[in-house]
């Protein structure tokens, strides 16, 4: 494993390192102080590992690489992630894993507003609980929340399937409680699994999805257009 | 933009640190407002004594502000110059007395603060350069707030720095913007509230100062704000024994918090804690939507 002290080295340079580094490379991070931007823009398969905490959009649009966090991370952490892995070993603020097509965003603390906001295909596991307007315009992908949920969930909802263990505070608009079948318990048994989450089962977190009145037309509503 | 940092001590051998961790941590904080930036010191005074910031003193002024204060408290006050800031200290029972002698001061005198214990210093420029001004790094205290500001509802003026004085001991940041302020400033002033100028912040602390003016508790103002303040906004708010935190609903401007056995630290981003002793291992966390977060010494 090398390491970067960005204490000596900076953002920039770690990033450009990291971005040309080839698969299989492993790297840490030392003194990352709550910089933003840290570790972005990955494509590579390595590991990088951040020794502290991050600000705002740390691995953002990751492609392959395994980022972990120890410590916090600050707004948008994943934000536009395609694949790979993302670890927040604290909490997370914000916008956390915003607009991700793909991967694994992994927070072991809880998750601020706006969690997964306008997901399109990325698999979200907070161990803790999310805060208000999460999954808001969630298109795809999967949202697991061991803990409680905000207000205002899942609010203008398309594809996104929302697994909440604990309180949900209010759903939002065109958001409703689903049936959860087997392949949707098998869904989130996995992801538990992938995120090395073992202490909840499948069977006590309930499905929230989209009831799907918004975005379909509906010949009722012509006049409003 | 904007950047806030507040810092509350809970272990008083840290009370001598206290201006130069607040100096690094507002300097972090720079690249969110580099126009203005200004800070309160809370640092005691004397039993029975006042203590008054006025800001606009240079060296062509000093000399007759000075000999006319001294003439009201009858000579047993001090004055403390930094930069273009003046700290008066005096007997409680001269307060109206000096506040008025303040405001007929023309020549770009000002009225920053008064209380028992805050002192309120801010200018226009880099935050490195106006705590450096000040020196800042050598203030000692209990607590302390401060900003820096990316002007966005009014100009970039002293006036327009941040924070905020509008009642004894009070102060308050902001980091957002207000949409409602004009009318609720017209609402104030009905109410027999002065304003300095047109920012949106000022009527935040007015409003605030107005209800703990009616005998309301700080959170209980605080709470009330949710329901009459239409913008957004995190709010720090300083009072003689400690401080406050609120965000409004939607949390849309940032803010995180870490707690050890010797302080409470508020940032608008983690960059401003990493400096502060044992940090390491604080509990670090964001503050929610909608509730008051609140420190005070026992008084």
């Amino acid at each position: 494993m090398q390491t970067i002290d960005l204490n000596t080295t900076t953002l920039r340079e770690l990033n450009s390192r990291l971005q040309t580094e080839n698969a299989g490379a492993s790297w840490q991070v030392a003194n990352p102080n709550g910089r933003h931007a840290l570790a972005v823009g990955l494509t590579q398969p390595i590991e990088v590992t951040i020794e502290g905490h991050a600000g705002y959009y740390a691995a953002g649009m990751n492609q392959q690489a395994s980022v972990v966090i120890n410590g916090n991370a600050g707004q948008g952490v994943a934000e536009n992630m395609m694949s790979g892995r993302v670890h927040v070993k604290g909490n997370a603020s914000s916008s956390a894993g915003a607009t991700a097509h793909g991967g694994l965003l992994v927070i072991e603390g809880d998750a601020g507003a706006r969690c997964g906001i306008s997901m399109k295909g990325v698999d979200i596991v907070v161990r803790g609980s999310i805060g208000h307007m999460s999954a808001f315009m969630a298109q795809s992908g999967n949202l697991v929340v061991c803990g409680d949920a905000g207000e205002a969930l899942g609010d203008s909802l398309y594809e996104t399937r929302i697994f909440v263990r604990g309180k949900v505070r209010g759903l939002g608009a065109d958001c409703e409680e689903k049936d959860m079948t087997p392949e949707d318990r098998a869904i989130v048994t996995s992801l538990l699994e992938k995120a090395g989450v073992t202490d909840c089962k499948a069977e006590d977190f309930r499905l929230y999805g989209s009831a799907r009145t918004l975005y379909h037309f509906n010949v009722d509503n012509a006049s409003a257009y | 933009m904007c950047g806030i940092v507040g810092l509350f001590l809970k272990n008083r051998a840290l009370e001598p640190e206290l201006g130069r961790l607040t100096s690094q941590m507002l300097k972090t904080m720079t690249e969110r407002g580099p126009d203005s930036a200004g800070f309160a010191v809370y640092n005691g005074a004397g039993k029975g004594q006042r203590k008054m910031t006025v800001r606009g003193l240079s060296d062509g002024n000093i000399g007759s502000f000075e000999a006319g204060f001294l003439e009201i408290i009858g000579g047993s006050g001090e004055v403390h110059k930094r930069h273009d800031h003046v700290i008066l200290i005096y007997a409680a029972e001269h307060e109206p007395a000096v506040r008025a002698y303040v405001d007929m001061f023309d020549d770009g005198v000002a009225f920053a603060s008064s209380g028992e214990s805050i002192e309120l210093y801010k200018g226009v420029g880099l935050p490195e350069q106006v705590a450096a001004h000040f020196a800042l790094e050598k203030m000692s205290g209990t607590h302390a707030i401060g900003h820096t500001r990316m002007a966005t509802e009014s100009a970039v003026t002293v006036a327009g720095a941040h924070p905020f004085s509008t009642g004894p001991d009070q102060c308050l940041v902001h980091n957002g913007s207000l949409s409602n302020h004009n009318s609720l400033r017209r609402q104030l002033v009905r109410e027999g509230l002065r304003f300095e100028t047109e920012n949106d912040s000022e009527v935040a602390a007015g409003y605030l100062s107005w209800r703990l003016s009616k005998g309301e508790k700080l959170d209980q103002a605080l709470k009330a704000s949710l329901n009459d303040l239409d913008g957004f906004y995190t709010f720090v708010v300083g009072t003689r024994d400690g401080f406050a935190v609120l965000r409004d609903p939607v949390a849309c401007k940032p803010a995180v918090m870490a707690e050890t056995d010797d302080y409470v630290a508020f940032a608008s981003e983690y960059r401003s804690f990493a400096g502060l002793p044992g940090i390491a291992s604080a509990e670090v966390f964001e503050p929610e939507p909608q509730r008051v977060y609140h420190w005070e010494h026992a008084a």
